[in-house]
């Protein structure tokens, strides 16, 4: 018998946790950037597991599109990151403070 | 479905690679202080989660994850890291904010734990399998997928590529070196050498 769902719903979980605690604690835009990356994933990982368990292909198209989604993502994300380092010399999110109160 | 179904130890085996370079990769992550070991990181990570893609029998969605992620986004992050030359060490011993680590841990456990007790309430069920777009499974889902992105999600497949463009373009623009910037940029190359 195949691994049930459950396991990676509870897998994807955790990875999704840990995504957001490194968003939240690091500063470095570059490093918080891939703790979103990692975010996406553990939503893929639980949208293949509900495709396998429903026998659905809708799951894993919908895979395939944030792939592509994430890819434009980065792409425009990076773009940002190097724009504000050649005018703030910084990559760190807490001294790109101008707007704050 | 319950939690302790009895499963076959060479899909047991295979869960607990992909699970372990997973959550390895996931803490590498936040816990590296050098930006380039937490890319390397994050590919242990995609790589990881390949593996259990191939164990849901997504085989074509394990290439293309490790073609698109892997080959082409953890390239474009390295790329980054090292144009900007911000791969120095960070001091992860100072918070910044007050409390704002114990915060961010009790605020993710809780989402966690919600997220977990919700599966376990419902007993992890999912309704009855799908009559309309059914996977014929045992590896043959490529062409289930090519089927249903080339018909029921044509427009949306056809979307993207305008969204790649605009991506592209968008991304240019960005990291342009704009004719008044060109001191700054002068300067950031001297740095940078």
């Amino acid at each position: 018998m195949s691994i049930p769902l459950s396991w990676f719903i509870i897998l994807a979980t955790v990875l999704f946790g840990i995504g957001a605690f490194g968003v939240l604690i690091r500063r470095n835009v570059l490093i918080m950037f891939m703790c979103v990356e990692l975010m996406l994933n553990a939503a893929n990982l639980a949208l293949v597991g509900f495709s396998r368990e429903l026998k659905d292909v809708g799951g894993e198209a919908t895979v395939f599109f944030v792939l592509v989604v994430a890819a434009a993502e980065v792409v425009v994300g990076l773009g940002i990151v190097v724009a504000i380092f050649r005018r703030r010399r910084s990559a760190v999110a807490d001294e790109l403070s101008e707007m704050g109160g | 479905m319950s939690l302790l179904a009895t499963v076959t130890l060479p899909d047991l085996a295979i869960f607990i690679l992909g699970a372990a370079l997973c959550v390895t990769g996931a803490l590498g992550i936040i816990l590296t202080k050098n930006p380039v070991h937490a890319a390397l990181s994050l590919v242990m990570t995609l790589f990881g989660i390949a593996v259990l893609f191939i164990e849901l029998q997504a085989d074509f969605l394990a290439a293309v994850q490790i073609i698109v992620y892997a080959g082409a986004i953890v390239v474009l992050f390295l790329f980054v890291i090292m144009f900007l030359g911000v791969d120095k060490e960070e001091d992860l011993s100072i918070e910044p904010i007050v409390a704002q680590r114990p915060l961010a841990a009790i605020l993710v456990t809780a989402l966690m734990a919600s997220i977990v007790a919700l599966g376990f309430i419902g007993h992890f069920e999912v309704g009855p399998p799908s009559q309309t777009a059914a996977l014929t499974g045992g590896g043959g889902n490529v062409a289930d997928l090519g089927k249903a992105v080339f018909t029921t999600y044509l427009f949306a497949f056809e979307a993207t590529a305008g969204l790649l463009v605009i991506a592209v373009i968008g991304a240019v623009v960005l990291a342009r070196r704009s004719g008044d910037d060109e001191g700054s940029d002068a300067m950031l190359m001297e740095e940078l050498s």
